[in-house]
């Protein structure tokens, strides 16, 4: 059974529909890599999938959960789902190591002592030791995005949603933190995607999605699709990229 | 890094007490106006549920007594026109001797500046009721009267000076280093620069404030009843002693007191919001 | 203390004429100190109201009643939009007509005494431009700061508690200080429903010893120290809480 099941998706702001009809699968390990022209409604499809953004039709299911439930708990959606945004957003009035510890800490009700092992070792492993105590406004915006996503691994998720995450970063901020995503996804942590960083995303993918206008274009494996892309859209997108 | 930057940032001047409210609406004038009507209501009916034939109503008692206190309204906008008129001309004065580049007179600027921007309103009332004569001798022979609502209306502009100043200030420090150079490289003076260049620039920034300052004095302007001046308040207070002090004409004599200062002040509140909405699209 | 300024100011008013009574007179003395206590109470409970009314009215705006949110705005337009003083002699003199007497033994005295009126009043005056304040600050908390906070799985009320309230709370401060200095001289006014603070006290004073200019500077001098030790206290707060790296 698939970890990630989309069916179907529909979804609007009101008369503009961003999602028409999507419907995609990922399983537990697999990394996925959601790509397309910008307004094709990448980042509008992963929000959905942290009940972020709730959806008009269709069907969202993590592990079997239905997202697109009234009654759903998203409590407990949300510690399955963990989710990593293009402008990181750390809470500026805690240090890095606060904020990785504070939803454990605060919403799960862990002890202290526990977390903050764990926190130090997720700072550590993103490569940010020495950095603990240091506030957001501080640190680079690399350095930010990372502790970011350390913020979102405290919260133990089984799946990792990552939002353009490197697209407000400098270029060379934007290396160390895809090699923090690299080893995630090594390490079998399942990942969905959205970016533009094609080369990336033909290196760690194991499919890769083409989005235009709501609905999926193209799908396969990255060497098929960024080879040998057989509709005429992704052939146009893919060649303005490369 | 920028774009959150940003965000984290609140512009203080847009929510302190001198500027209006953000929430500006029409009916909030009606709101008022129907809470006076009924709490008429209420001080009619409770007053004539006592005596049939006493006294007359506290409707009627004000509504007969309107005129004198309008008759003191006017006194409470002459009043604000004079005290501002030299608030403005005065604190534009002082404002540049802030800036100037000779600590002898920025340091004594600064001094009066922040002096009567701390003290109560209350406190400069009655220093300057107290302490400054009741003739004044002028150098060409001839006396000139203090009366005094002339002295109030001198006190009322000493605060709003002060904040016309820092106004002035903050408006020419605002305006950035490359008009003065550019200025100086096409052969201004320091003054001309000042006059041509930068004043302008500063006039359409201190509007708003200084529309606001006006609200703020003309709201301070009842505080000459308490010297005795016979503006609204201290008319609508000897109103109520003339009608024979009953408690039930408190509430309503004051609250129409309260609608008539609305009635001025609201408006000017609304104005200064859209002129300030209009110059933040501008620049 | 007194013992140790009196025989200076003896002095100085022997010498030079100043009367400073306040210092050498036990009985001026004590009214003095009166005054300065009434004063400081008065200020702190005022701007204590004021921020209350300041942080409900703001989380009350951010309710989905229309009607709520009306209330809340009307009550603000009408205290900022009409003068203090004439408030405050509407809550006395109007609102304190009708409130009951209470019997002390012999003879009556008000339930609500001038000073809780003062209180009452300057605190919903200065609470009208809080509101405002404190509904800018959250305003100007960044929805995605909120919305990672929610992906964290924090309920609504823990991101407002966790969150949104601790960076309103600094954002907003600047203006808050500007405000509570500015309601903190607003007390003055108390004045005129003869609360015995500062101003009243050394009116009376000297009306009795008739040494206006002297007790003047006093006054002056109460007002910039109260004022600026607020200002100071408020802006220490405001560099302790500021958000490291994000300069104003």
């Amino acid at each position: 059974m698939p970890l990630v099941s989309i069916k179907e998706v529909h979804k609007s702001f009101g008369k503009l529909e961003v999602l028409r009809g999507v419907s995609l699968d990922v399983k537990k390990g697999e990394v996925v890599c959601i790509i397309g022209p910008s307004g094709s409604g990448k980042s509008t499809l992963i929000r959905c999938i942290n009940g972020l953004n709730d959806i008009q039709k269709g069907s969202i299911t993590v592990e079997g959960q239905e997202v697109n439930d009234p009654k759903l708990d998203k409590l407990a959606l949300r510690k399955k789902v963990g989710i990593v945004f293009q402008q990181y957003n750390l809470f500026p009035h805690k240090t890095a190591l606060e904020n990785v510890m504070m939803a454990p800490v605060k919403v799960l009700k862990e002890p202290k002592r526990e977390v903050e092992e764990r926190a130090r070792a997720l700072i550590a492993k993103v490569r940010l030791s020495g950095k603990e105590d240091v506030y957001p406004g501080h640190l680079s915006g690399g350095q930010q995005q990372r502790v970011a996503i350390a913020r979102s691994l405290a919260m133990r998720p089984d799946v990792m949603l990552f939002d353009e995450v490197t697209a407000a970063l400098d270029p060379e901020t934007v290396k160390e933190v895809l090699l923090t995503i690299k080893e995630l996804a090594a390490e079998g942590m399942t990942c969905i995607l959205v970016t533009h960083e094609m080369g990336f995303a033909r290196e760690v993918a194991d499919h890769v999605y083409f989005t235009d206008r709501g609905v999926i274009v193209e799908h396969g494996p990255p060497e098929e699709l960024f080879t040998q892309a057989k509709d005429e859209r992704t052939q146009r997108f893919l060649s303005q990229i490369f | 890094m920028r774009a959150l930057a940003k965000p984290f940032r609140i512009d203080v001047e847009a929510v302190s007490s001198f500027l209006p409210s953000r929430a500006l609406r029409g009916w909030h004038g009606i709101l008022l106006l129907a809470l006076f009507l009924a709490s008429l209501a209420i001080a009619t009916a409770h007053a004539q549920s006592g005596a049939a034939a006493g006294p007359p109503s506290p409707l009627a008692t004000l509504v007969e007594w309107i005129p004198f206190i309008l008759r003191g309204f006017l006194l409470n906008l002459g009043m604000s026109f004079l005290a501002m008129a030299i608030a403005t001309v005065l604190g534009i004065g002082l404002g540049l001797l802030q800036l100037s580049r000779s600590r002898f007179l920025s340091l004594p600027a600064w001094l009066v500046t922040h002096l009567f921007r701390n003290s109560p309103w209350l406190v400069i009332l009655f220093v300057v009721m107290l302490l400054v004569p009741f003739e004044l001798q002028l150098p060409g022979g001839g006396t000139f009267i203090m009366s005094d609502w002339l002295k109030a209306t001198f006190a009322f502009s000493l605060p709003v000076m002060a904040n016309v100043s820092e106004i002035v200030r903050g408006a020419i420090v605002s305006i950035p280093k490359g008009q003065w150079e550019s200025a100086e490289s096409l052969a201004f003076t320091h003054g001309q620069t000042l006059r041509w260049i930068i004043l302008p620039q500063c006039v359409k920034r201190a509007i708003p404030p200084w529309m606001n300052w006006y609200a703020l004095l003309t709201m301070a302007t009842p505080m000459a009843s308490i010297l005795g001046v016979r503006e609204a308040v201290g008319n609508g207070q000897a109103a109520m002693e003339a009608a024979g002090a009953r408690p039930e004409l408190l509430v309503p004599f004051y609250l129409f007191l309260l609608l008539l200062f609305f009635a001025y002040i609201y408006p000017i509140s609304i104005w200064t919001r859209m002129i300030e909405r209009k110059y933040a699209v501008d620049s | 203390m007194f013992d140790l300024i009196a025989p200076i100011f003896q002095r100085l008013n022997v010498e030079t004429g100043w009367n400073f009574i306040i210092f050498y007179d036990r009985y001026e003395y004590d009214r003095f100190l009166t005054g300065i206590s009434i004063s400081l109470q008065l200020i702190l409970w005022s701007i204590l109201l004021s921020l209350v009314i300041g942080v409900l009215g703001a989380w009350v705006q951010t309710a989905r009643s229309r009607l709520l949110r009306g209330v809340v705005d009307g009550y603000i337009q009408l205290f900022r939009n009409t003068p203090p003083l004439i408030q405050l002699l509407f809550f006395y003199f109007g609102l304190g007509a009708f409130t009951p007497q209470v019997d002390m033994g012999g003879y009556y005295e008000p339930l609500i005494s001038s000073f809780t009126w003062a209180i009452l009043a300057l605190g919903i005056f200065g609470g009208a431009f809080n509101v405002e304040i404190f509904r800018s600050g959250i305003e100007a908390v960044p929805k995605a700061t909120a919305e990672a906070a929610e992906s964290l799985c924090f309920s609504s009320w823990q991101t407002y508690a966790y969150v949104t309230l601790p960076l309103a709370f600094r954002i907003s401060l600047p203006a808050l200080t500007n405000n509570l200095v500015s309601l903190a001289k607003t007390t003055s006014l108390a004045y005129v429903i003869s609360v015995p603070e500062m101003t009243y006290t050394l009116n009376q004073v000297w009306s009795d010893n008739i040494n206006v200019p002297e007790m003047m500077i006093v006054l002056f001098l109460f007002y910039v120290v109260v004022v600026s030790l607020i200002a100071a206290g408020l802006h220490v707060l405001e560099k302790r809480l500021a958000l490291p790296g994000y300069g104003r």
